[in-house]
């Protein structure tokens, strides 16, 4: 049997048809689940999170004032330092060792390359760490589920910048786009523990980034045990603190498990026993 | 010398005829006054990324005026036929490739003034600091930069056909160079022989651009460059541009005018 033009473009325009319809059920269903909210979600779709990371990093070599490896240096896959700075981790003189991508000249060309370039490795100080924070800005614009953009940025707002206001915008704005995250929320009881002086509502902070952690899958909370046991920790310190001394005892048996150094843990607990009885008989 | 200084002068008046400048200057000037507008965290004090977007959007201008203005110099004249009364004057060819040289050196450094003003008065008006010793430097080895450009384009509009494929190659071999320049040694040392070997005599025998930029001294305030280095940068670039002038000279001697 010989079919026609005219009858094979007739059967392709209804097999476009049916198959245009088909996809158009399913693209709307997609678009339904991951709809872009702002302009750079519009503009730039899932590649935008390929953008946030550079602008993540570019908060870290202005952090360097520059003096900062490239994709050639080794190191370059280092973790970077304005996170281990928000974690408090103090540079070690090993880490600085680590750091010094650059080694001996290579070659006459590197050598002499290097009177144009920034060779001291040296970090913002006295309030110019604000030049980090455009590029975290841009970063949370381009990514709003990069939790260490926020944590990052409130850390140098607040204990940098001396701007808890504006850090406490910064953390809320995260915690919008990221309901459950644990670490926004330890960073937020931080933040109303010591600056604002609300216990109470640190400790509601604090317990609700412990369900949280709880919630979260085995994997994750065994490759963020660190966050959790903060968490713990700083709840039943806070417990102690304003007299508490039950709810401070739960949570550091909770800490026992949680903390490497249980020793430690079973002291305070010790010490919180001795407390407790010295108020009963004050009563 | 005159003569040279004559072809010069046309090809700086060619400059401020065309719009090519303009636009791109305001587009410039708007981008980097629409960035500045921008408020992080209701922070006034904040400068440096805005001294980082204006100086890559001066790069890119810059780079764009000297590679467009250069690559059409030559075929220009020829298409247009008034090659052959210039050089009937008498005008040498090795006059006319250095004229065409100086005119577009002097008309992207005049580009380049005003750019670099702006960005003075913007971050001067902004921030109140006026490190006009790390501006003068980086200025000045971006003029040279732009001098080995010129007189490579001068080269390679000899050789290729047409204006465009000029500024494609030449574009291309520059950001090349400034992106890779640096490191092309680190991977060719990673390379398998015989690629290693001439990765590394491509490292050694290009024209090192990436020594040229600045941009992370103005931008980091970290201090300026000493006179030693800046003196031989800018007899490296000398030579280069010496290297390419020749180049061309010789491809142009022989070469037929008719298009």
């Amino acid at each position: 049997m010989k079919a026609s033009p005219p009858v094979i473009l007739f059967a392709l325009v209804v097999l476009m048809f049916t198959l245009a319809l088909q996809l158009d059920t399913s693209f709307t269903v997609a678009r339904r689940t991951e709809q872009p909210k702002d302009v750079m979600g519009a503009v730039f779709g899932e590649g935008r999170k390929l953008f946030a990371e550079q602008s993540f990093t570019m908060a870290d070599v202005y952090f360097h004032s520059g003096y900062y490896p490239s994709v050639f240096d080794q190191g370059a896959q280092a973790q970077k330092e304005i996170i281990t700075a928000s974690h408090g981790q103090k540079e070690t003189e090993e880490d600085e060792k680590k750091e010094d991508f650059m080694g001996r000249p290579r070659d006459w060309v590197d050598a002499f390359g290097r009177h144009f370039k920034i060779t001291q490795h040296t970090h913002l100080e006295g309030h110019q760490e604000r030049e980090i924070l455009p590029w975290l800005r841009l970063s949370a614009s381009l990514n709003p589920h990069k939790i260490d953009t926020y944590t990052v940025g409130a850390y140098f707002l607040w204990e940098h910048l001396n701007r808890p206001d504006q850090a406490e915008i910064f953390l809320r704005e995260g915690l919008r786009n990221n309901p459950d995250s644990y670490e926004i929320l330890f960073e937020l009881g931080r933040l109303y523990r010591d600056v604002e002086h609300d216990a109470d509502h640190a400790c509601n902070l604090f317990e609700l980034g412990i369900k949280k952690f709880q919630a979260a899958s085995a994997s994750q909370q065994k490759e963020d045990h660190v966050a959790g046991e903060k968490l713990v920790v700083n709840l039943a310190y806070l417990e102690e603190k304003i007299g508490n001394y039950e709810s401070a005892l739960k949570w550091f048996e909770v800490a026992c498990a949680l903390s490497p150094f249980p020793d430690e843990m079973r002291k305070e607990m010790a010490l919180i026993r001795e407390k407790q009885a010295a108020a009963k008989k004050v009563q | 010398m005159n003569t040279t200084f004559a072809l010069a002068g046309v090809v700086i008046k060619e400059l401020y005829r065309r719009k090519d400048f303009y636009v791109l200057f305001v587009l410039s000037a708007l981008l980097t006054l629409v960035s500045g507008a921008a408020s992080f965290f209701h922070d006034r004090n904040i400068i440096g990324y805005i001294k980082d977007i204006c100086l890559l959007l001066i790069w890119i201008s810059a780079l764009i005026i000297a590679v467009v203005t250069t690559a059409r110099q030559i075929p220009a004249e020829r298409e247009a036929r008034t090659i052959f009364p210039l050089l009937a004057k008498p005008v040498s060819r090795w006059q006319l490739i250095v004229g065409k040289f100086l005119g577009c050196w002097l008309a992207t450094g005049l580009a380049l003034l005003v750019f670099y003003v702006f960005f003075a008065v913007l971050v001067g008006t902004r921030d109140g600091h006026w490190p006009l010793g790390i501006y003068l430097e980086a200025a000045w080895m971006q003029w040279l930069m732009l001098a080995i450009v010129i007189a490579m384009v001068l080269l390679g509009s000899i050789h290729f056909a047409a204006p465009s494929s000029t500024t494609t190659i030449c574009v291309s071999v520059v950001v090349g160079i400034l992106i890779l320049g640096g490191h092309l040694r680190q991977l060719a040392l990673l390379q398998p022989e015989p690629v290693q070997t001439l990765l590394s005599a491509v490292y050694f025998l290009m024209p090192h651009l990436e020594w040229y930029d600045l941009r992370d001294f103005v931008v980091y305030e970290s201090g300026i460059v000493g006179g030693g280095p800046l003196l031989l940068a800018s007899l490296y670039a000398a030579v280069w541009v010496a290297i390419f002038l020749i180049l061309a000279w010789l491809g142009f001697r022989r070469k037929s005018l008719n298009t």
